[in-house]
């Protein structure tokens, strides 16, 4: 019960990374690694600024933007530089390390364990509504009453911040300008020729993608206390994973749907880790090998499956047309014999 | 409204490959003129397409719209005035978009797109009467993602969206030359209709002479870069195939082995 909930938290957490690049993956239809360095960036600017002081709901926001201008420079270098697609992402991720230790003040980890983060003011907020005695006493009641969560607040608050994420990025898509991103990423040759500017709206696009991601690694970094210069690395792994599993298990049906999906995909992928990572013969040091499998498995196992549907749908058919041509050889026969 | 003054464009400039495209063209087109204009493959069509909607720039000569110089103004900005219907089907549309989706980007072409909402009550309610125009039963599909149409369909759509915001200029490049005959027949009488309805000043390229002497009120064929023939009016309301045949055969001085393939 424990571990769930924990693993929850972190899905909700991550969630907001996997939108991130759902947007840019799915909707801009290009695979960005800037997402390992931005995740870092968020964290280390909300960090360092809030050790020096700064609101930490300020700061926060802070990071964001952070993440926003990382991937708009992702997007230049791709638009203006004429720079392949990962490349321009995998340039910027090498950039950003440097970057990151810079704005971390070259030191590896930067910590805010004594001071006040968004997460203990909204821990202390929440206690100070009795939510988490309620919700305690109600599990206590079902028979998880030694298994309980230091507290309910991070899944609760920063759950309903997720999905106010995914309604803005939902009500985002259906502007003109969303539309017209999401058509940068369908049929680009088309959107031009309605009058979009598509380098524009590639910079925008990775801009957002990227600060989804940024306040992601942001509030990640509170949670554990720490901003680590190596927390982004494998990130973008997970958020495909989240938005793999997710598109897989909930559907694609519209843009509302697909993002729930992603955001439901992201704690799903937590819950399947924590599971993986308590069988035994796994190391915490696997982590990034399992996810690795995991989405390898994802893209591999669904086009296996549908040959295999293919080959048998064409056995059988192949099998009554010739049953069919046999009946009509047979109904020739018969009425030859009746003549 | 569309005037080329000594269009050159030339391909793989200095290599062995060098190809001039364009040799200065001049064509001056009227409010309210719908061009069709023919050639055989290399003749220079497509380029002149694509120079007239700016995803290529001439290397001499100057373009303008409505009496504006727009000679070097990206694609984008100038498609504000230009509607576009491709060859390929699928190029027109955005295939995993629905149908509104897809008008409200082309209903969004002559303004700047701002964080309003794309699909309000009333641009549906506009959208659903245009696409019933089409009469094909798009507008009872509505929420279908475009993907899921047929070539025809979605040929028709485009049509619908280069040409419902009422552009200064509509191109249509061989737009019905990817579909079946029926599919085609069914294009070629929605552009009339459309083309007509609105008063579009038009240029459609087409590799069917016969479609090329029904539509529009002048002709012109292009060769090597260069337009050879150009039919007015009054001119082209007695034009027949074979009458276009020995125009460009008295001009030319050549046979027409290869297009009078395109007749049958």
């Amino acid at each position: 019960m424990y571990a769930i909930l924990s693993a929850m938290d972190l899905g909700v957490i991550f969630a907001m990374m996997a939108i991130g690049v759902y947007v840019s993956f799915r909707i801009l239809d290009f695979p960005d690694l800037t997402v390992d360095g931005s995740f870092v960036t968020g964290g280390a600017v909300t960090t360092m600024m809030i050790v020096g002081g700064f609101n930490p709901f300020l700061a926060t926001l802070a990071g964001l933007f952070a993440g926003f201008i990382a991937g708009c420079l992702t997007g230049i270098l791709h638009t203006k530089g004429k720079i392949n697609p990962l490349l321009s992402g995998i340039l910027m991720m090498t950039a950003l390390y440097s970057i990151n230790l810079k704005i971390m003040d070259q030191s590896a980890t930067v910590s805010v364990a004594n001071e006040e983060t968004i997460l203990t003011s909204i821990r202390n907020a929440w206690e100070a509504l009795g939510l988490d005695d309620l919700l305690n006493s109600f599990f206590t009641m079902l028979g998880f009453g030694d298994d309980l969560p230091e507290t309910w607040s991070v899944l609760f608050v920063i759950g309903a911040l997720a999905l106010m994420m995914k309604g803005l990025c939902d009500w985002f898509l259906r502007t003109e300008i969303g539309l017209a991103l999401r058509a940068t990423g369908d049929n680009k040759r088309m959107i031009s020729s309605l009058s979009a500017n598509t380098d524009w709206l590639t910079i925008l696009g990775l801009g957002l993608s990227n600060a989804f991601v940024a306040l992601s690694g942001a509030i990640f970094a509170q949670y554990n206390v720490t901003a680590d210069i190596g927390m982004g690395i494998g990130m973008i792994i997970v958020g495909l994973a989240s938005v793999i599993i997710g598109e897989a298990l909930f559907g694609t049906k519209s843009i509302a749907r697909t993002t729930l999906a992603v955001f439901l995909g992201a704690i799903v992928y937590r819950i399947m880790i924590t599971f993986a990572l308590k069988i035994d013969i796994f190391d915490p040091g696997d982590l990034k090998l399992i996810t690795a499998v995991i989405v390898i498995g994802a893209l591999v196992i669904p086009k296996v499956v549908d040959r295999q549907k293919e080959k048998v749908r064409k056995t059988k058919r192949r099998k009554a047309a010739i049953a069919a041509l046999q009946r009509k050889d047979d109904d020739v026969a018969s009425t030859k014999l009746g003549l | 409204m569309l005037q080329l003054s000594s269009v050159y464009k030339v391909f793989n400039e200095g290599t062995a490959d060098e190809k001039v495209s364009l040799q200065h063209i001049n064509l001056t087109v009227e409010a309210g003129d719908f061009v069709t204009i023919i050639g055989s493959n290399g003749a220079g069509k497509s380029t002149l397409m694509n120079i007239i909607s700016g995803v290529l720039f001439p290397d001499e000569g100057e373009v303008m719209i409505g009496g504006k110089k727009v000679t070097t103004l990206p694609e984008y900005k100038r498609s504000k005035m230009i509607g576009r219907v491709f060859q390929d089907p699928m190029a027109g549309t955005a295939p995993s978009m629905t149908i509104e989706e897809n008008l409200a980007m082309a209903y969004a072409r002559n303004r700047k797109r701002s964080l309003r909402n794309g699909l309000t009550k009333a641009n549906r309610t506009f959208f659903k009467e245009a696409l019933s125009s089409l009469h094909l039963g798009l507008e009872d599909r509505f929420k279908a993602k475009v993907g899921l149409l047929s070539g025809g369909e979605r040929q028709a759509l485009s049509l619908l969206m280069a040409s419902f915001t009422k552009p200064d200029l509509l191109l249509l490049d061989e737009h019905t030359a990817a579909l079946d005959p029926s599919r085609a027949a069914l294009i070629t009488s929605l552009t009339k209709e459309i083309v007509h309805a609105n008063g579009l000043t038009t240029l459609m390229v087409t590799h069917n002479m016969q479609q090329a002497i029904d539509l529009g009120n002048r002709l012109i064929m292009m060769d090597k870069g260069q337009i050879i023939v150009e039919v007015k009016e009054e001119e082209k309301k007695t034009l027949t195939v074979e009458g276009l045949l020995q125009l460009f055969q008295r001009i030319k001085g050549e046979q027409l082995v290869n297009d009078r393939a395109i007749l049958s």
